[in-house]
């Protein structure tokens, strides 16, 4: 479980994140939500220490991350796993080694438990006869899996996804949304995904972090999601016309 | 004046956090081996064409310009091997680099940050100036003496061949002019001051590829930069080791 508590940050003395709390549990898709500009990047790459918070605490199952030294945080990142935005794989190796990276760099395994473990893990992901391939010479949703596969080779208790479905088509933001969801559930990791995807939200936020202009607005998951009198949250829902009829709609039946 | 002041300190942390080690030796091994590779052999070529020109220039222009009958023809032999080891196998060798090799660093490792992947290695938990600068740091500086040992010989053999190709002067007075009042220290000095050099080229475009914000704009902006800060920079030093060791 994190836990974020009264998170401030800003950049240039101009506000970004403002007073943010919130609870992410284990074994749940932990969604955070908002417009672009809204400050969810920003919150995930806090929460991971890549920004510094001026103010607030982030806890890591009880432990106060903020208050660790860099040797303390680097045992904890070691039990993070993080999806970027643009997957960040590394472009001088290859699909395998990308995976292989981690245990490479963090565990004693001799090279063919490394290679079970790579094959292990491409295999999740559904990656075959890719292994040889450099990251330039895959699709972007292929990319996006070989780094959920990267992620999970060292068997990771925290799970960071920013914006997975970003420049995909809709049936491989779906494979990728099913993946992780399926990954957190398997493994009973505790999962933060960034999205402004909508169909992402409604098929998997079992718990959803609502901001706006680095406010929290809202908390609630997919059940609650539609029902909410959150007029900021609402323009967000509901941005979209298929949203707008499905609304219309509802409120059609209930009378 | 301040912001030179700013800079310099945050290459000097830069540095502190490239030096302070915590991967693994194998890891470090192989990409040593990688960018003596990327870095240092890979520059073995433009390195040989230019000392080869230079060398045949250097003697062409020397002999010109001694057309005296009171100064001997060997003089010229003497000024082309002087000037190749004294300063351009050094000096103008790692300016050279300074473009080629710094602009390389500075645009990957800035590429690397833009694209997040430099965020990944820090989520892993891996020191990423260390894993990523500090191979490229010691691969210039084992190497770059090499590449100055090649560019005095090549240099002096460019010499050698419009000597013995034209008839501005004998063979034989060039050949005796190499040999002539030869001091091993120069060697020495020249060698020294490629370790310095090798170490800026590969430090100083490695801290602004690290430090770029922004796209792939800046990433070129960064790579300019670079290399006009590691030009200043090596021409600073060479001053001060110049009257170190030459005083």
């Amino acid at each position: 479980m994190i836990k974020v508590q009264n998170v401030f940050k800003s950049f240039d003395s101009v506000g970004v994140l403002d007073d943010i709390s919130f609870e992410f549990e284990q074994g749940k898709n932990n969604l955070i939500i908002g417009q672009s500009g809204s400050g969810k990047t920003v919150l995930l790459k806090s929460i991971v220490g890549l920004f510094e918070i001026d103010k607030g605490d982030i806890l890591y199952d009880g432990a106060s991350f903020s208050s660790m030294n860099l040797h303390q945080r680097r045992d904890i990142r070691k039990e993070i796993g993080m999806l970027f935005q643009g997957s960040a794989l590394f472009d001088w190796a290859t699909v395998e080694e990308n995976v292989r990276f981690p245990l490479d760099m963090f565990t004693d395994m001799s090279d063919k438990e490394k290679s079970d473990r790579v094959n292990y893990c491409l295999e999740r992901v559904n990656i075959e006869k890719a292994h040889k391939l450099l990251p330039s010479e895959i699709s972007g949703g292929m990319q996006k899996r070989v780094a959920i596969a990267r992620a999970i080779s060292m068997k990771p208790k925290y799970l960071f996804c920013d914006e997975p479905n970003s420049g995909l088509d809709p049936k491989t933001s779906i494979v990728i949304d099913n993946l992780i969801s399926s990954i957190t559930k398997e493994l009973n990791i505790t999962t933060i995904i960034n999205t402004h995807d909508m169909n992402t939200v409604t098929e998997f936020g079992d718990k959803i972090l609502f901001i706006a202009n680095g406010k929290k607005c809202w908390e609630g998951s997919k059940k609650t999601i539609f029902n909410s009198d959150n007029d900021e949250l609402n323009q967000f829902v509901f941005a979209s016309s298929v949203y707008q009829k499905f609304r219309e709609q509802k409120h059609s039946d209930e009378k | 004046m301040i912001r030179y002041f700013y800079t310099s300190g945050e290459y000097f942390i830069f540095l502190a956090k490239v030096f302070s080690f915590n991967n693994k030796a194998k890891t470090f091994y192989s990409r040593l081996i990688d960018e003596i590779y990327a870095l240092g052999i890979q520059s073995i070529g433009i390195v040989t064409v230019i000392s080869a020109f230079i060398g045949a220039v250097i003697t062409i222009q020397t002999a010109y310009n001694m057309e005296n009958p009171i100064l001997p023809d060997y003089l010229v032999g003497l000024a082309t091997r002087d000037s190749l080891l004294l300063e351009f196998s050094s000096t103008i060798v790692a300016l050279i680099l300074a473009g080629k090799v710094g602009s390389n660093i500075a645009s990957e490792v800035g590429t690397m940050r833009v694209t997040e992947q430099i965020d990944a290695l820090e989520i892993m938990g891996v020191n990423s100036a260390s894993f990523l600068v500090l191979p490229k740091i010691a691969a210039m500086v084992i190497f770059n003496p090499f590449l100055a040992v090649i560019s005095m010989i090549v240099g002096i053999s460019g010499g050698m061949c419009v000597a013995y190709l034209t008839d501005i002067m004998s063979f034989a007075d060039y050949v005796n002019g190499i040999q002539y009042a030869f001091v091993p220290f120069y060697v020495t000095y020249s060698l020294i001051k490629t370790l310095f050099f090798g170490f800026i080229i590969a430090s100083i475009p490695a801290f602004f590829g690290y430090n770029v914000k922004g796209g792939s704009l800046e990433v070129g902006r960064a790579s300019t930069k670079a290399v006009v800060a590691s030009v200043i920079l090596i021409l600073f030093v060479n001053l001060i080791l110049t009257k170190i060791f030459l005083s």
